[in-house]
């Protein structure tokens, strides 16, 4: 199981080393540099912000002095922003992207849970029917149409909820965003849920079980759900990804202050310094989730370490 | 043949039965006759219509839709016809969706299949490759290359569909590995026709039925994608629309002036709505496992 969790974690090395890279190359690939303004600014001043930046050294270099700073947990200066540097930007915003993310992510995977394992135990009978319905509505619409929605419907016109915003940051403030950031994943999960349970009450343990006269509500807690959660499992790592894309656009929408947002306005700005650190942060947060969820895994199905 | 083993009906093919599985199914085809309107109104319906996307028309700013006015969608707030605009903006949807399904089926087929055939270390490495990028965030890499390159169209094609390939190649590659131990590729190999022939001449037609079936199932997702960039700002710039960018200017002034969001809104959902359906028909009609007698 260490040998497993080891491998699992030296194979994220190459896999952050080629996002730093990619990332880095691109944004030097961009034509025209972030000083570029209406303005002309005498070329002394020029050199000087470029050799504050590092812009004046060769490409290589600038790289493994950015790289060298990234290890060292320095994500470098914002090119708009510049009273704050990237990682204190960050630093600024994580706490809300934490909240958000972390309540809608339980959110989901209860919720979504719960929905799966009714719609297999009424597996084409009436709630069934009507989970489905819900399910496909949090698939198909985009929840950039979702959130407007609800603001319109909850905020404006029965004023139970604010529109947007952190107030004081209490609950009311982030069941809109919640909702909205969880709803596809509720969908998606219990879909998974429901397919793979109705698969594993199918099986012949489970019918043995039955035979031995355990009752309906013991075998399905005790022998059918452990093995009908795996897919689930394997979806909450993409799933993380998933929320914290999800949490660009609800950021934006309900006007919070988390990274989500200020990496937008960095994109829509051209903060290269910015949009780079925010990318790095982002990927390292992924991977990182993407490998806690693979260990956990393989502590739950053991086939997984021996392949 | 047929008089020696007495089959009740005429013998049918693989496709025959998949397509006959397809028409029973009713909620695809429903679909499919949505779909088929939906595409002649946004390609068509244009040249029926008085006005352009772009142009106002002076009489009427913010007007609600109503059939006197001529403008039954309504117009937004610098007068231009909300029906032309959703039409238009649908055809941009649909025309992004389309190029990015065809260079993510490019890229992954060709990817796949040398990946698969070949075997070995390359194998390994081409899909070591794909777990890596897989394990990224790719909108972000949408979003980044957005930045870098300035807002161009084009470029937004390329890119989504340069991002989409890889489950594709997955896929391809384990059909890959299947056909590549059959009789006729031996043959080929056997007559000396090059790898790389075999690979595109011999074994990417046979490929064509997962690769339909998956490529129904992104289309959806890349449409998605599409107008989740346009709604952020990253994707299709005025004048030019597309139903993600019409959403997000209709969120804007839905207290106002509803009917700017509900019209493209409703248009996106349904077309993702039958997209789905049309998809997961095609799945279950292909999918021969779903019906095997157990």
């Amino acid at each position: 199981m260490l040998r497993y969790a080891l491998n699992r974690l030296l194979s994220t090395i190459p896999v952050l080393w080629i996002a730093v890279t990619a990332c880095f190359f691109i944004l030097r690939l961009a034509p025209g540099g972030p000083f570029d303004g209406e303005r002309q600014l005498p070329q002394r001043i020029k050199d000087n912000l470029a050799a504050h930046y590092n812009l004046d050294k060769p490409i290589v270099e600038q790289y493994f002095i950015y790289v060298g700073n990234v290890l060292k947990g320095d994500l470098g200066p914002s090119f708009i922003n510049q009273d704050f540097n990237v990682a204190e930007q960050l630093a600024i915003g994580l706490p809300y992207t934490i909240i958000l993310g972390s309540v809608a992510f339980i959110l989901a995977i209860a919720i979504g849970i719960l929905a799966g394992v009714m719609g297999a135990l009424y597996r084409n009978r009436h709630p069934d029917y009507v989970l489905g319905l819900i399910i496909l509505t949090g698939l198909v619409i985009p929840n950039f149409l979702v959130a407007p929605i609800l603001q319109l419907v909850f905020g404006l016109k029965l004023e139970w909820l604010p529109v947007g915003g952190w107030g004081d940051g209490s609950i009311s403030f982030l069941v809109l965003p919640v909702v909205v950031l969880a709803l596809p994943h509720i969908a998606r999960i219990s879909r998974l849920m429901r397919g793979a349970l109705i698969e594993v009450l199918n099986s012949n343990y489970i019918r043995t079980a039955r035979s031995k006269g355990y009752s309906s509500s013991r075998v399905i807690i005790k022998h059918a759900l452990k093995p009908a959660l795996m897919p689930v499992v394997s979806y909450l790592g993409p799933a993380a990804g998933f929320l914290l894309t999800g949490s660009l656009v609800v950021e934006t929408i309900f006007g919070l202050p988390g990274i989500g947002r200020y990496f937008i306005n960095a994109a829509l700005n051209r903060d290269y310094g910015m949009v780079l650190g925010t990318v790095i942060f982002y990927m390292v947060l992924i991977v990182t989730l993407n490998l806690i969820v693979d260990i956990v895994y393989a502590w739950l199905d053991p086939r997984v370490r021996t392949q | 043949m047929s008089a020696t083993m007495q089959l009740p009906t005429e013998g049918r093919s693989l496709l025959q039965n998949a397509l006959m599985r397809l028409r029973a199914n009713k909620g695809a085809m429903v679909s499919l006759f949505v779909l088929t309107l939906l595409i002649l109104a946004a390609f068509i319906g244009p040249y029926f219509i008085p006005f352009n996307y772009q142009d106002p028309d002076w009489a009427a700013f913010r007007t609600p839709p109503s059939l006197s006015s001529g403008h039954y969608f309504g117009t937004d707030q610098n007068g231009r016809d909300l029906l032309a605009r959703t039409l238009y903006g649908t055809r941009v949807s649909l025309i992004v969706a389309l190029v990015a399904t065809i260079v993510a089926i490019i890229i992954g087929v060709s990817f796949g299949a040398i990946a698969g055939y070949f075997g070995g270390r390359l194998d390994q490495a081409m899909m070591r490759f794909v777990d890596i990028i897989y394990a990224l965030p790719y909108i972000l890499f949408v979003i980044l290359l957005m930045v870098v390159f300035g807002r161009n169209v084009y470029l937004l094609f390329a890119a989504i569909g340069a991002l989409e390939w890889l489950t594709m190649a997955r896929i391809v590659r384990g059909q890959t590995l299947s056909i590549k131990q059959r009789e006729f590729i031996e043959a080929a190999r056997a007559a000396g026709v090059k790898p790389l022939t075999i690979v595109f001449r011999h074994i990417v037609p046979n490929l064509i039925g997962p690769v339909v079936i998956y490529a129904a199932l992104t289309v959806p997702e890349i449409v998605a994608t599409e107008s989740f960039l346009s709604y952020l700002g990253f994707g299709v710039q005025e004048p030019l629309t597309s139903l993600g960018t019409l959403i997000a200017e209709g969120g804007k002034v839905m207290e106002v002036l509803p009917w700017l969001l509900w019209f493209p809104a409703t248009f996106l959902v349904v077309m993702l709505l039958c997209m789905l359906f049309i998809g997961d028909g095609l799945r279950d009609a292909f999918d021969t496992r779903e019906h095997m007698p157990k």
